[in-house]
């Protein structure tokens, strides 16, 4: 069974992660892919404790999931693998083409970025890469929590 | 004894922070000793900000509605960083209402205190 989402969310685990999308979609583990992470064991537990009981949380540098994803993809329990930022989804999504669809779930202002919906603020260049993997072939949607309309990267101007 | 009142800094989830310190205004007529932060258009490292921003140089504590998320996140980021901080989850008007007059108990002690003020509000009358 492949994972469900393959979101990236700059919060990582948090309310419309384990409430939004995991009842839905009855979450059994989550992935949490981030270099920073993976290094600390302190954040590592507080993001455990963000999670309701029987749901795993797997942490992996970039670098490991890369490795690890076809493992992931073969578990047959309902996962959602999360990265904070593009570059780290777009790095599993070259090594691994089947990470598909991608999930822009929350990525807010920073210098250089601008609202392209409440919730997701792209630098012109993010929004041209997102629309060049969507024309690839790979559907790169964004949506926060499951009852908001999904919104086509391809559909968002720059 | 707190040598300096005690601040408190509510982090919430939308417009809940501000909706709670200014009951607890309204209830209690203490003004400007809560302060209240939003996550909203934040990512984790522009929560943090907020948080260290409202806190200032008293010691403070950190009221978060979820004990998950990216408001505690931000607000154990803090605590982490200074032993002038700490952190209570879970946060009700009960606990604000009492803490705005109890901000020269010890930061352990006030800590303490509302978190127990704030669980025996909870009751199935």
């Amino acid at each position: 069974m492949p994972l469900r989402l393959y979101r990236v969310d700059d919060r990582l685990i948090h309310g419309q992660v384990v409430v939004g999308w995991g009842r839905p979609l009855g979450l059994e583990f989550i992935v949490l892919v981030d270099d920073q992470v993976r290094a600390s064991d302190w954040e590592q537990d507080l993001y455990r404790m963000g999670v309701p009981a029987g749901v795993e949380v797997i942490f992996a540098s970039v670098s490991e999931a890369v490795a690890a994803l076809p493992a992931w993809q073969r578990d047959q329990r309902r996962g959602l693998l999360l990265t904070a930022d593009i570059e780290s989804m777009l790095a599993l999504r070259e090594s691994h083409p089947s990470v598909d669809p991608i999930n822009l779930g929350g990525l807010h202002h920073r210098p250089g970025r601008s609202e392209r919906l409440p919730y997701l603020y792209l630098s012109d260049e993010e929004l041209a890469r997102l629309q060049g993997v969507a024309r690839s072939g790979t559907a790169v949607v964004a949506q926060d929590v499951p009852t908001a309309p999904a919104v086509d990267v391809k559909a968002l101007g720059s | 004894m707190s040598d300096v009142p005690l601040r408190g800094v509510v982090a919430g989830h939308g417009p809940l922070a501000r909706a709670l310190v200014e009951a607890a205004e309204t209830i209690s007529g203490v003004t400007g000793a809560l302060t209240a932060v939003t996550n909203t258009g934040c990512d984790r490292a522009l929560i943090e900000q907020r948080v260290v921003q409202a806190i200032g140089d008293s010691p403070a504590i950190v009221f978060v509605d979820m004990p998950t998320g990216s408001c505690f996140f931000a607000a154990m980021q803090a605590a982490r960083a200074s032993a002038r901080i700490k952190v209570v989850t879970g946060v009700n008007l009960a606990m604000l209402v009492d803490f705005v007059f109890h901000r020269d108990l010890a930061l352990p002690e006030a800590a303490e205190r509302a978190a127990r003020t704030g669980a025996t509000a909870i009751r199935l009358p």
